[in-house]
Parts: structure tokens; sequence; C-alpha cells
């Protein structure tokens, strides 16, 4: 036999002086890190993935998990990760399954940007003193407004009036320009998903369903839902299509892109399979291409289809992963009938990826945003479609210049997470998640408390919606229209000139 | 922040150019000499059929060769009626460039769209041409501007000569951009010449979709980008002027919010169409109009009007005042009674309420 263990990534230790063996650990742990013997809990630390909700939950502060420092021969090329993936995939001959976003170190474009605001010239406008609007509609807009005017008696005089004849499309209004991104029921927790149903109706916008279906217990709150359609279709009838806010058609993922889902039958619950419509235990597969969808006119038409569905009152999104010719691609999208394009960079989160494509193939959302954006005018049709950007974005911060590179809007996902718990341990796919977020597990799914998690969600986009006021007021702008696109504001520090040019944006001095 | 007046005689009666060089005079604490500027309009009545184009050339011995590429660009549509030199009065400011003029006229075929036609020529010349700025190019009307104090912009272009019914003028404290002649108002495209104090924080947005419908900016100051924004919305879209001001200096959604059902309508429609033309931060701007203006009630202005509009929290200053048939609008009080001690009214306009003054 050759031994194929990897060193444990953390290392678990816990203070014997303060531990009182209440058991806690043991209990709350789902991946079996702690077992109870005697009077001794016993730790695998190998099981360990630093989720820390032992940490947190151990009422003596007992538990400590640290980086396992067990050491490796240091070699440039032949990293630590590299010889563990090699080991590990000897032993199964599968593909590396992973979570969360890419986790390569390619440079952060958002940490290379930085804000302008008003000194002596212009006076910053203060928000706590003046209006600052953030209000944002998503959805086709018209090249320009058309009136005419008719003639009416007003108290036996006639006039003559000006009436609007241009017919605008239905629109989202959006109190903020953040929304929440598309986390299926399925990969998600019901309770996960009511929090976040309830927070976005308390903050004026709109969560995504993901593409597993709309559980009914979310039904009240589909007035602020975006139904996805991707390519298992499931959960898709006409009502769902209906009931939602709006639709949006998955084509691909950032942390996955060019290649479909993948949720295991052990997730699959009586609940999940009745709002995916699949069988129980069943994997639930989303193919790479949508089977209907070979070329851009496909994708019109099935947009079209779906506007059809709805009798023309939904707006409908198309989401496709940020990749090399994502312009051209949204170029062909922003010419159907679809409303929105939602790009997802490469960095976007997932509950499950194979880690090959997580970590290789896409390109940076700051990017792409440019480039889409960019060329979107050039063709004269920017103003006439939303663009939506997603895929680590962390902070008001990195809204604030995703807008300004010319985003009309975000989706928020995995910093939604962190609201309701996660501490980004990348293991959602197992199923197993020790703070009832991505799990079935009834007992883990109660550990979330729906109204408590709702509150924190909904203080996370108020927060980032106040300080994205602080901002606005600091370069004088008080409506965000007037950031969308606004390169002007944005300078890059420490980048080159290929960066900048791709960014649209000049360079700090400049 | 810069000093900027304007004036109109309601009856189109025909006033000297000096009278708003002395208006400006007293603004003087508002600029630092590295700006001033004057447009006229009504002064080529013998051309008033004629585009009476403005143009920098750079000042270098082969200026001739500039002078023939312009015109080369215009010879494909049309033809020059008269070119010269700008008379200026010489050693009162270092001549950077030599201001040209040209009185054009399209061929036949080209009438209908002459004006679209002659917007695409000024950005041709402006991009392509090198050592060639545009910076007028209307009808009967003409800008003046150079790097310099009021008064010797006025002395230098010789604006005493010329008799025009409506003026505007501004002395320039630059702030965003070096002090050059392109960077001085007013700002001109097509019979739109703007006026401007304040800084546009939402210049990156206007410029980019002004220039999604062919415009091109090119002066690298923010002025520039509302005379633009006028021409697309008023003239290309005809835009009822009311609903264009007020895309320009958009109502605030909960005033918005609490309209009647049709009026909000439109509203929300012009935010959401509109929006990236929305002009943002501290600004006061007069702006000479184009004709054929549609107004709310229809009526469409066969003149040039003028029109004072101030951002939607006022954060720059704007009067108006009147004295039978002229009408004042200005940065200060003080500029106004240095050319008419005795008023009739004085008013204050509210925050984003367009003055608009039209010809009898
Ligand atoms: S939770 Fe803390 S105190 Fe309780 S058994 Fe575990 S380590 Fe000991
Ligand atoms: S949601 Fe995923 S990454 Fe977050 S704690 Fe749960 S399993 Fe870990």
């Amino acid at each position: 036999m050759i031994p194929s263990a990897v060193p444990p990534k953390f290392k678990v230790e816990i203070d014997r002086e303060k531990c009182m063996l209440c058991g806690r650990c043991v209990e709350e742990c789902s991946w079996g890190v702690y077992r109870k013997e005697r009077d001794r809990i016993v730790i695998y630390s190998n099981r360990c993935g630093a989720c820390q909700r032992c940490v947190v939950m151990c009422p003596r502060d007992a538990i400590t998990v640290i980086e396992n420092t067990t050491c490796w021969r240091s070699h440039p090329l032949w990293t630590i990760e590299v010889r563990e993936d090699i080991i590990n995939q000897s032993k199964t001959g599968r593909v590396l399954l992973s979570a969360t976003g890419n986790a390569k170190e390619y440079p952060i474009y958002f940490d290379h940007i930085v804000l302008d605001a008003c000194q002596v010239t212009n006076p910053p406008i203060d928000p706590l003193r003046e209006p600052m609007e953030l209000r944002t509609y998503i959805g086709k807009k018209p090249k320009k407004l058309e009136f005419e005017f008719v003639e009416e008696e007003v108290e036996g005089k006639k006039i003559k009036r000006a009436k609007l004849k241009t017919k605008i499309a239905p629109n989202l209004k959006l109190e903020t320009p953040i929304m929440i991104a598309h986390m299926s029921y399925g990969a998600l927790s019901l309770n996960a998903h009511l929090a976040m149903a309830k927070a976005v109706k308390e903050c004026g916008t709109y969560m995504g369903s993901g593409e597993g279906g709309l559980h009914r217990a979310l039904y009240p709150y589909a007035d602020h839902i975006i139904t996805q359609v991707a390519s298992g279709r499931f959960g898709v009838d006409v009502d769902y299509l209906n009931i939602g806010a709006a639709i949006e058609i998955k084509i691909g993922q950032g942390a996955k892109p060019g290649i479909g889902g993948h949720l295991p039958g052990e997730k699959v619950t009586a609940e999940v399979s009745m709002t995916r419509m699949i069988p129980e235990g069943t994997d639930a597969i989303s193919p790479a291409p949508h089977h209907d969808i070979y070329s851009i006119e496909d994708l019109a038409q099935l947009v079209r289809s779906l506007k059809e569905a709805t009798r023309w009152k939904k707006p409908v999104f198309v989401k496709i992963a940020a990749v090399h010719n994502v312009a051209a691609i949204a170029n062909g999208i922003a010419t159907s009938d679809a409303d929105a394009v939602v790009i997802d960079g490469f960095r976007g989160g997932t509950g499950a990826a194979p880690k090959v494509f997580r970590d290789h193939v896409g390109i940076p959302i700051e990017i792409a945003i440019a480039a889409v954006d960019e060329r979107l005018r050039e063709e004269g049709v920017r103003n006439e479609i939303s663009i939506i950007a997603s895929g680590g974005i962390r902070s008001s911060a990195d809204v604030f210049k995703a807008i300004a590179l010319g985003a009309d809007a975000v989706y928020i996902g995995t910093a939604v997470l962190i609201a309701l718990g996660c501490r980004v341990c990348g293991r959602c796919y197992t199923g197993q998640c020790a703070w009832g977020i991505a799990t079935q597990k009834p007992e883990l799914v109660n550990r979330l408390d729906v109204e408590e998690g709702a509150r924190r969600v909904a203080n996370l986009i108020k927060a980032w919606t106040l300080e994205l006021k602080e901002l606005l007021g600091a370069a004088g702008i008080n409506a965000i229209e007037s950031l969308r696109g606004n390169r002007d504001r944005l300078r890059g520090v420490g980048l080159n000139e290929v960066e900048l040019k791709a960014l649209g944006i000049k360079h700090a001095g400049f | 922040m810069c000093g900027i007046i304007g004036f109109i005689s309601r009856k189109k009666r025909m006033i000297k150019g000096d009278k708003i060089a002395i208006a400006l005079d007293s603004l003087k604490e508002r600029g630092n000499g590295q700006g001033s500027g004057y447009v006229g309009y009504g002064i080529y009545p013998d051309y008033a059929d004629c585009y009476a184009l403005h143009v920098f050339l750079r000042n270098t011995p082969t200026y001739h060769k500039i002078i023939d590429r312009v015109k080369s660009i215009l010879g494909l549509y049309g033809v020059v009626v008269k070119d010269e030199e700008i008379p200026v009065k010489e050693g009162v400011l270092k001549k950077e460039f030599i201001p040209w003029r040209f009185f054009y006229r399209f061929h036949d075929s080209y009438r209908d769209m002459e004006n679209d036609l002659m917007v695409n020529i000024v950005m041709e010349i402006n991009d392509k041409v090198d050592g060639a700025f545009v910076f007028s190019s209307g009808k009967n009307l003409g800008v003046f501007k150079a790097t310099g104090w009021p008064m010797e912009v006025a002395e230098f272009y010789r604006l005493e000569e010329y008799e025009g019914y409506m003026w505007l003028g501004h002395a320039r404290y630059p702030t965003n951009t070096r002090g050059w002649w392109g960077g001085a108002h007013p700002f001109n495209i097509l019979n739109w010449s703007v006026v401007h104090n304040g800084e546009i924080t939402s210049y990156g947005t206007n410029k980019r979709y002004v220039e999604s419908f062919g415009y091109k900016c090119r002066m690298y100051t923010d002025t520039e980008v509302v005379a633009y924004i006028f021409d697309l919305l008023i003239r290309k879209h005809r835009l009822p002027v009311e609903y264009a001001l007020s895309a320009m200096a958009p109502k605030f959604w909960d005033e918005i919010d609490r309209m009647e059902e049709e009026e909000r309508r439109i509203h929300e429609a012009i935010r959401i169409t509109y929006g990236p033309a929305a002009l943002n931060g501290p600004f006061a701007i007069i702006v000479g109009t184009h004709e054929g203006m549609v107004f709310m009630n229809g009526e469409i202005e066969e003149n040039n009007t003028l029109i004072g509009l101030t951002d939607r929290v006022k954060l720059r200053p704007l009067v108006a005042a009147e004295k039978d048939d002229l009408v004042f609008v200005s940065s200060e009080e003080a500029a106004i009674r240095r050319i008419c001690p005795d008023l009739d009214k004085v008013e204050m306009p509210d925050a984003g309420t367009p003055i608009i003054v039209r010809l009898e």
C-alpha cells in the first residue's frame, strides 16, 4: 500500500485547562472533528476545514484552530497545493471539487483602483443634509423619448400639451444598486433563502432564486425575486416564470464557465425534489449548454419565448460568465429582447465547481465590465440595456468601482453568506455546512435563525448603501446615474499601461 | 468658480459688444486671467444664412497649410463664401493661435441635413486636422475667446465693432484643466453657446454618453459636453425644452413620487432614459439657444433665446434681472448693475428651475 494521506491543513487544539467537557464542540461540528471519550475530547484535525463553528460556540473559548505548520520541502514550482492535488487525484482518479471563488493569486483590480473626492473647486455633498439618490432601474430603456402634442380644453380655453408617446418597458426598481446573486435552493438551505428574501424586501432590492426553482415558502416574497432558468430547467413552469419580478436565463457562471452544475443526490431531499421537480435522492445535473441554445439566435428565441410566456410583463436577464470575448457576447445579447446582461467574473462564488475550472477559466470582473460597457457604447446601445456585475464584490468600494467602470448594479453572493455566518471554509458541496447555510440536514438548517439572518443581511446591504452615499457625496455626485460609467472618477495605482487601457482609466497622477 | 453673464433684448435691439465686456470686467474677482470669452448673436447680418466658423489655427509660419486642410473638408459639402483672419488688435495678447473665420454655405443637396453635417464637420476638423480647433459654428453669431482678462480679450477681438441682440460672457478661473484658448468659454456648437460656472462631476458619464451619439469631446473641459447635450436632447431628439432641462437638472425621486400620475410617468421616463445626460455637481449655466426648440405647449421657437439653469441643489449662484426689453442673467447682480444700474426687477431662480427668455 502507498500511504496517501496528506498532512491536515489545520490543527485543532483544545486548551485542556479551560475545557469543561460540555461536549458542545462534538455536537456543533458537523464534520466529525470531535469525539468524546470518557473525560477527554479526541480531535481529528484532518477533518477540519476551519469553519470556526466550534471556536465560536465553545462556552470556554478553549478551541484554537491554526494553520498546520507541518513542513513540506519548499519548491517554487511544485507548490504544496500542486503536490496535494496530485496525491489526491492519483488516489481517486476523479475531478477535484472545490467551492467559493477562484483561489489563485491573480491581480485583484478593485484593489488597484482608487476613488476621487472633491476639494475646494467644487463642494462635496453631505448625504446627511442633501438628498442622495441611489435608485436604479434595471431593464430596457428607449434610445430617446418621443412626445406628441394633444389639444385639450381647460376652462374653455384650448391648450396644447406634450404627452409622452414612448412606452417604457417594465423595469425593476432598485432602491440601492445591490442585489443578491442567484444561489439555488438545494445548494442553500430554505432558511438561508428565507432570510435573504426578507432582507431584499426590506431593502427595496431583489434576490436571485438560483436555478433550483422556488420553494412555496418564498412565494410571499416573489415580487422581490428574480427567477432563474438554467440548462437543467429545474422547477420551471409557467407559474414560476410569472410569479417573480424578472426572469434570468443562466448561460454560464463565473466560477465554472463552460460547464453545467451538479447537485449531489444527498442534497435532493423531499422538499428540494418537489421544488426542483425531480425525483428525490437523484443527482440534479444541469448540462453544460442549454439543449435548445446552440447559437445566439437560439438565445434570442428563448428570451422571446419567456417574454411571451409572461405577456411581456417581466424583464428578462441573461447571465454569462466573463470569458475572453465577453464583450461580443454581451453585444449579441443586447441586440436581442433581453433587458439586462449579467456578467459573472472569474472570482464568482460557487457551492461546487471542479477546481481546475474555478482557478483557471474566465477573466476578472473589473476588466469584463469595462470591456462590455465600452463595446455596448461603441455599438450605441449601452443605455438601452442594463449591465449587472457579479463575482467577487466584497465591499461598498467594490460596488462603487464596478458602477464607475460601467455597471448599473451588482449581485453579491459570498458576502451575503458571510453575513449569515459562513466563514468561507469552501466545503459547501459536501452538504455538511455547520452554519446551516449550504446544507439540507434539518438539524443543521435549524441552526440558522431566519429572522436574525434576515436582519444581518439587511444590515449589510444598508451599511454598504450608506457608504455608497458617503462616497458619492464626497465625489460631489448626488444621483447614482451620474456615477455610471464615470471612469474619470477612478485612477489606477500600480497598473501597467495595458491594464489601464483594458480598464479605460488613467493612472494616478494624470 | 467663474463669473458668467448674459443678456438679451426681447425686441432684438442691437447692442454693442463692449457692454458685455464692461459687465464681465466687474466679475474679474471670479476669474484669474486664464480665459475670458464672449458670444454675440446677430453680429453677422451680411452673412446671416451662412455658417460662421471661427477656428483657432496653431500659430506657426505654415498655418496656411492648416487652412487648406480645413477648406478641403468644407469643400466636400459646400462652398466657403469668404474667409479671413478675425480682426484683432495686435499686441494686446500673446497670439498663441490665429483666429480665423469661414463663412460657409452647404450645397443645396445637403440642405435638409446641414445641421447634422455641420456637427460632423466640426467633429472631424477638431479630431483630424492637427492645429485647428473650431470654436464657433453657428449662423449669424460668433464666439470670441482667448487666454486673458475680460477687458484684454474684448480689446483683442475689437468687440466694440460688433452689434448683437444677445451676448454671453465668461471670466474663467480654471480648475479642472489648464487654461488654453480652446478651454475658455463660451462653448459653442451650431447655434448653441454655453457659459458655465462650476464643475460637472458627472463629466465622465456625460462625455461617454454624447460620444456614443457621435459627438467628440476634444476641448478637455466639461462645459463642451453641456453644449452637446443641449444639441442632442433639444435639436436631435426634439424633447420639449422644459423636459430637456429637467433631464439635465433632474427632479428628485421624492418629488417625482409625489407627482400626479401622468406627470410622474413623464419624469420617471426622463430620468430612466436620460440619466446619463443629467448634469451633476455644482453649476450655473447660461445658454444661447438654437432656433426651432419645441416647448411643452407645442410652440416652436423660431429665434435664438436665452436660458439660465442651475444644478438641482443650486450650489452656484444665478440671478435674473429685467429692464424694459432687456433681460439679464448673471452669477452676480453687481455685474448687471454695472451696465444697467436701474433695474425693473431682480430675482433668484429656484434650484433647478430654468429661466427661459424668448423674443417678442
Ligand atoms: S465546546 Fe469547548 S468546553 Fe465544550 S467540550 Fe468542546 S472544547 Fe471543551
Ligand atoms: S456556506 Fe460553505 S463555505 Fe460557508 S461555512 Fe458553509 S460550507 Fe463553509
